[in-house]
């Protein structure tokens, strides 16, 4: 035992030794820079992509996410979460930034998306519109709470119907994957969310979806250590080579 | 205590005070003035009403299953007993949420039985009855574990005896063995109701959101988060209050 410890104290000892010269060799004088971005989950595959032309374009420059609900995002900043910009999926938890004046500049409208319907592989259960959600099949929507569901809300109020749904999940990824399980017969989700799943799902459109648009903004967050990073991370967002990559992605113009 | 160098207290009660703070810290953010009408709101009460049924049950279930689980671990020698003991304590260190998902795969609609069980016209996933095998599955460890404790601890003196003297082996389980744990039997039941009752992941990832039907409390909290947070935390608060009375339960009996 008392051979093992000291075998392990050599060791250590070792890494730390190590650790320590390849400390020192790195220069000094280049700090690198890390910028932190906050976004909506939605925007997760684009975002990571424009993130990846952004530090091409800027030598020592790290950008890195944060990507999870909106609502969580904007309370983490309101709790001092380090965000040097913050993209939100809906302009309501925009507004709850403002609202604190921790926005560095008026946030700017870069992207919408709208919701479609997602049926697994095959459509099981034969959907072909919105009417056809309140039969009896397994349809699985946001809660009201969440944006997503505050969007469905909206088009079940256009259409004159009311759905019975077997769960309000909490966010959209939720409803998508009780969709691509196939547990679910019918879920509603963005478009960018079918265009996530790839062929697991199949969308189906609807004319009531443009009665909820959703618009996301986007701003710079006040007390940032890399404003004028931030808000180049925005400019490339809202320019032609942004709007180009997220409408790869199945989101559509400000 | 006199053992115990005078220095050990500085770490003991900055490991207290770890504990306490985030609880203390929560308790000062209740908005007092509408506690009563933040709780009594049709959704919280549908939710804690939901919670108390599903864990009631889902204890009950462990009972059900885990004591027998706990006598055979307790008791065989026969081979594949210790992997049996491993398997059974899984959900223990297995994250909630791969336990919903790998509940979603045997029991969902198109799991390994809920196929079958589709066939016939009964489907579990988003339905209560999935709130409850999901809280099954990560409360019956706890059961097993305090159990098979006080069962190895008792040992098998008293048993025997019984048994000699021409008691049969049922007559010994119910009038010997069982009366010996009682205690542990009970705080065991406790504390897996209490798991249930805090159960998060394996229940949203499996059995759905749907008020009064499987959104339980803790769904309602990290719900309530997104649109109004001082329900969820006048909510957080009434499921801390219930972890303490349920950790002075169980503790008192373990003691006794």
């Amino acid at each position: 035992m008392r051979r093992l410890s000291r075998v392990t104290a050599a060791a250590a000892a070792g890494a730390m030794l190590l650790a320590g010269c390849g400390g020192g060799t790195e220069d000094p004088a280049d700090d690198p820079v890390t910028l932190q971005v906050f976004a909506a989950a939605s925007l997760q595959e684009p975002f990571e992509e424009l993130g990846e032309q952004f530090e091409a374009e800027h030598e020592d420059v790290t950008v890195e996410f944060s990507f999870a609900g909106s609502s969580t995002l904007v309370e983490q900043i309101l709790q001092g979460a380090p965000a040097d910009v913050f993209a939100s999926a809906d302009t309501k938890n925009m507004d709850k930034l403002t609202e604190a004046g921790l926005e560095a500049a008026d946030p700017v409208d870069f992207t919408t998306n709208t919701l479609m319907i997602a049926v697994p592989a095959g459509n099981p259960a034969g959907v072909t519109d919105l009417a056809s959600l309140t039969g009896a099949l397994n349809l699985v929507v946001c809660a009201p709470e969440v944006p997503c569901g505050a969007a469905t809300a909206t088009v079940e109020e256009a259409a004159g119907l009311e759905f019975a749904p077997v769960s309000e999940e909490q966010s959209v990824t939720d409803v998508l994957n009780k969709v691509t399980s196939g547990e679910a017969d019918a879920g509603l989700v963005y478009v960018t969310d079918v265009a996530k799943a790839g062929d697991e799902v199949e969308g189906i459109e609807f004319p009531e979806a443009q009665e909820a648009v959703n618009t996301y903004p986007i701003t710079t967050v006040d007390d940032s250590a890399e404003p004028e990073l931030g808000q180049e991370f925005v400019d490339l967002v809202t320019a032609e080579q942004g709007q180009e990559t997220l409408a790869g992605y199945g989101f559509g113009g400000a | 205590m006199r053992t115990l160098p005078r220095w050990i207290l500085l770490p003991a009660g900055l490991g207290a005070l770890f504990v306490v703070l985030p609880l203390v810290a929560m308790a000062a953010r209740v908005e007092w003035g509408e506690f009563g009408a933040l709780l009594t709101s049709e959704s919280s009460l549908s939710a804690l009403r939901l919670s108390l049924q599903t864990s009631l049950t889902s204890a009950a279930a462990c009972v059900l299953l885990g004591v027998p689980l706990a006598l055979v671990l307790a008791r065989s020698d026969a081979r594949g007993t210790g992997l049996l003991r491993a398997l059974v304590l899984i959900p223990l260190v297995l994250p909630p949420v791969v336990g919903g998902i790998a509940l979603l795969y045997a029991f969902g609609r198109q799991g390994l039985l809920g196929r079958h069980l589709e066939v016939l016209g009964l489907q579990i996933a988003f339905s209560t009855t999935a709130v409850v095998l999901a809280q099954t599955f990560v409360a019956l460890p706890f059961l097993v574990l305090s159990l098979e404790g006080a069962l190895r601890t008792a040992g098998t003196r008293y048993e025997q005896a019984a048994a000699s003297l021409g008691a049969r082996p049922s007559r010994v389980l119910t009038h010997v063995t069982l009366p010996l744990v009682l205690p542990a039997l009970l705080s065991g039941t406790v504390l897996s109701f209490a798991r249930a009752l805090g159960e998060f992941g394996a229940t949203i990832t499996f059995a759905g959101s749907l008020q009064g039907t499987t959104r339980t409390l803790p769904l309602e909290i990290y719900l309530q988060r997104e649109s109004d947070p001082e329900a969820a935390v006048a909510l957080s608060f009434v499921l801390m209050l219930v972890a303490i009375a349920v950790i002075l339960l169980a503790h008192r009996r373990r003691v006794a």
